[in-house]
């Protein structure tokens, strides 16, 4: 008998012939936040909350997207930054880039790690967490853009942003492979002492356009 | 490997539970016996006590602030009932939907098959070196031992397990497995194991993680091959997950060509939503933050993006017996968040080691004896006052109390021979189900407490029937208050 037969059946004895009632699922959690949708007290929890992570965000009206991010820049990498160290998602809008950056293509994920910087958009941003969730499209990039330079800025726009997970997650689609990014890489375990950035970037930034 | 090792009764419907001879579910010594060795160790206790007051308070903190939790534990459990309900079936969408985004689905009996199918995977990439994501199901089955045994150099990359296997030593944490150790120790052993590293390097904790971090960061970007647990597995989609802190998770399911994730055949849960109660439980329970750094999903195989080969390996290892048994199933719904080991006051006392298990605390106490049979674990369902502290705290609300009952009666049943043990168990088993008759013996111990005179442990001090026991397994000295009152006493002040 094969393992995935043998276990299986193992499966089917250890429930027996007569399986228990499937419990009722009651679903009486909250599905949605309080506030409502791109209104300010939405955008100001996400705020408040990604700040609480000690990342940085920065606010910025939509037409100002683009300088925006180059002050970004400035805060993560230092006045003087070169565009060439910068790398950016295929797919994010040509007003946000950084005049003369680095475009992500097919290379090798590795060679990523020798850019200081990438900017990426997020899918979905979830206010009361936290947490923005990169989905691998165009304006995302593939993971490794924002997991090797070790300064990443995400662009946000109020549209994305929903209150709580469940509206988070009917948002995301299961099928593409999802980041979900609360804060910068920490580690908590020598003597509980929290240290920002350990593999994945040291600093992060969110630049939200409202 | 297991030939000269006596093959044992199987438990439950006949089902067989974890092999000996493999993997870390047992320890060398019962719990009272490793217990004392820790009791003695001031230092030990002392890191341990301040640890878990910490992640305890930083918990209830998030938890406080989430208005529907009571409603958000509820589904988690249904959702973990139901799902166990038909867990054959689950499983085989899963299979289904991995496949179908290719993957390959491999099935483990046991600790013995998964990692002969890992070992021969890795051989097969022609690799001699793996990165590895923390993970508890690969340290059940001592995956890094029998990829060593064959050549193969195996990287822990989470930082506490690196301190862990670069100390040669054993996790005491499901969370933070190096919490027994302090900085000086971990300085001690980077700047005895790390290659190359600065010798100026000082115990400070930035500095220790950047050690690491610069120590990891070759291996990341040359490596071919990862090895992952899973936290959730999601049957209608396929979708694997990943919850994480640092980023070595992301790394490792991310850079290389080849991942190979193992996971317990009970990660798996029915639908993408169910994701929804569980994102939300498990890191305020666990780390006490709103979210966790990284959470990562992936599935199957997407072009362009990360390995392009894939392999889930579904792992047994005596979870169906676990199964098979109605009262001790709900211990299979565990989501490994290490809230019941922070409130647990001899996990505090005791430390995670004194549980010879992966698993401490009390899921350990439930979860290991569960898994190799009552008879291989047996002092472990003793390894609780019953207090209930674990109930409360636990996201997915299962019964530990209940089941530790259960065990005790199971263990003390198996003993056929009426030896001066069986006898002592089974009046002890009888005090510890009835709360009234335990909250007497926790009295008369205290005035156990006095006479001991502040000896670390008190042999012969306690009253019949427990001395029956304890005459030959020395008792830690029992708090000047019992964990019921002084819980009570802290949480009334608080309110
Ligand atoms: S038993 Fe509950 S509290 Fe303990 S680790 Fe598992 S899920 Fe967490």
């Amino acid at each position: 008998m094969s393992a995935r037969e043998e276990v299986l059946g193992r499966i089917r004895t250890a429930l027996g012939a007569t399986r228990a009632a499937v419990p009722d699922v009651v679903r009486d959690y909250r599905q949605a936040g309080e506030h409502p949708a791109t209104g300010p007290e939405l955008l100001d929890l996400l705020v408040d909350r990604v700040e609480d992570y000690r990342a940085t965000v920065l606010r910025c009206a939509p037409a100002e997207v683009g300088a925006t991010v180059r002050a970004a820049l400035d805060q993560g990498l230092g006045a003087g930054w070169a565009a060439a160290d910068v790398v950016v998602a295929p797919g994010l809008p040509a007003d946000w880039r950084p005049e003369g950056c680095d475009v992500d293509d097919d290379r090798p994920p590795v060679q990523l790690a020798d850019r200081s910087a990438s900017v990426t958009a997020v899918a979905v941003a979830i206010a009361e967490t936290g947490t923005l969730v990169l989905d691998g499209s165009p304006d995302c990039g593939r993971r490794a853009l924002s997991l090797l330079p070790d300064c990443l800025v995400c662009v946000v726009t109020a549209d994305q942003v929903v209150g709580g997970v469940p509206e988070g997650i009917g948002r995301l689609d299961p099928l593409r492979p999802l980041t979900m990014v609360s804060g910068p890489s920490a580690t908590s375990d020598i003597e509980l002492q929290r240290v920002e950035g350990v593999h994945g970037p040291r600093t992060l930034l969110v630049v939200l356009a409202a | 490997m297991t030939a000269t090792v006596p093959p044992k009764a199987p438990t439950f419907l006949g089902l067989p539970t974890a092999p000996r001879g493999v993997g870390h579910l047992r320890g060398d010594q019962s719990f009272p016996d490793a217990a004392r060795t820790a009791l003695r160790d001031g230092q030990l206790r002392a890191n341990l006590g301040h640890a878990t007051t910490t992640i305890r308070n930083k918990r209830a903190k998030v938890v406080g602030e989430v208005a529907d939790w009571e409603q958000l534990r509820a589904a988690g459990k249904a959702l973990k009932a139901a799902t166990m309900a038909h867990l054959d079936e689950h499983l085989e969408e899963l299979e289904r939907q991995v496949t179908a985004r290719g993957g390959t689905v491999h099935w483990a009996r046991d600790a013995n098959e998964a990692n002969e199918i890992v070992t021969r995977l890795v051989q097969a990439t022609g690799t001699g070196e793996v990165v590895k994501v923390k993970s508890m199901a690969t340290q059940e089955i001592a995956l890094n031992e029998a990829l060593e045994a064959v050549g193969i150099e195996v990287f822990e990359t989470d930082l506490a397990e690196l301190i862990v296997q670069l100390g040669e030593d054993k996790p005491s944490h499901i969370l933070v497995p190096a919490i027994h150790k302090n900085r000086a120790e971990i300085r001690e052993i980077f700047a005895r194991t790390i290659p190359g590293v600065d010798p100026g390097l000082t115990d400070e904790p930035r500095q220790l993680a950047m050690a690491a971090r610069k120590h990891l960061r070759e291996r990341f970007l040359r490596a071919r091959v990862a090895i992952s647990g899973a936290n959730f597995g999601v049957a209608e989609t396929g979708t694997l997950t990943v919850v994480e802190s640092e980023g070595n998770g992301r790394m490792c399911l991310t850079l290389p060509e080849t991942l190979i994730t193992v996971m317990g055949i009970e990660k798996v849960v029915p639908t993408w939503r169910d994701l929804e109660v569980f994102l939300q439980l498990l890191p305020r329970s666990s780390t006490g933050e709103r979210m966790n750094p990284y959470t990562s999903t992936w599935a199957g195989v997407t072009p362009g993006d990360g390995p392009q080969e894939f392999h889930l390996v579904l792992l047994d290892n005596g979870r169906t017996a676990v199964l098979a048994d109605e009262v001790g199933r709900e211990a299979l719904h565990c989501i490994r968040c290490s809230a019941c080991l922070n409130v647990c006051p001899v996990y505090e006392r005791a430390g995670g080691h004194a549980y010879g298990s992966v698993y401490p605390g009390p899921i350990g106490a439930i979860l290991s004896p569960l898994l190799t049979g009552v008879e291989d674990n047996a002092s472990l369902p003793y390894a609780s006052s019953l207090c209930g502290a674990c109930y409360e705290v636990c996201p997915v609300a299962i019964d530990i109390p209940s089941i530790l009952v259960h065990l005790r009666a199971e263990h003390v049943e198996a003993q056929e021979k009426t030896t001066a043990e069986a006898v002592a168990f089974r009046a002890l088993a009888k005090v510890m189900s009835n709360p009234r008759l335990w909250h007497l013996a926790q009295r008369a111990s205290r005035l156990g407490r006095l006479l001991s005179r502040g000896r670390p442990t008190l042999p012969n001090a306690l009253p019949p029937p427990i001395s029956g026991w304890t005459r030959s397994r020395d008792l830690p000295t029992p708090p000047t208050s019992t964990f019921v009152e002084q819980w009570t006493r802290e949480h009334r002040s608080a309110k």
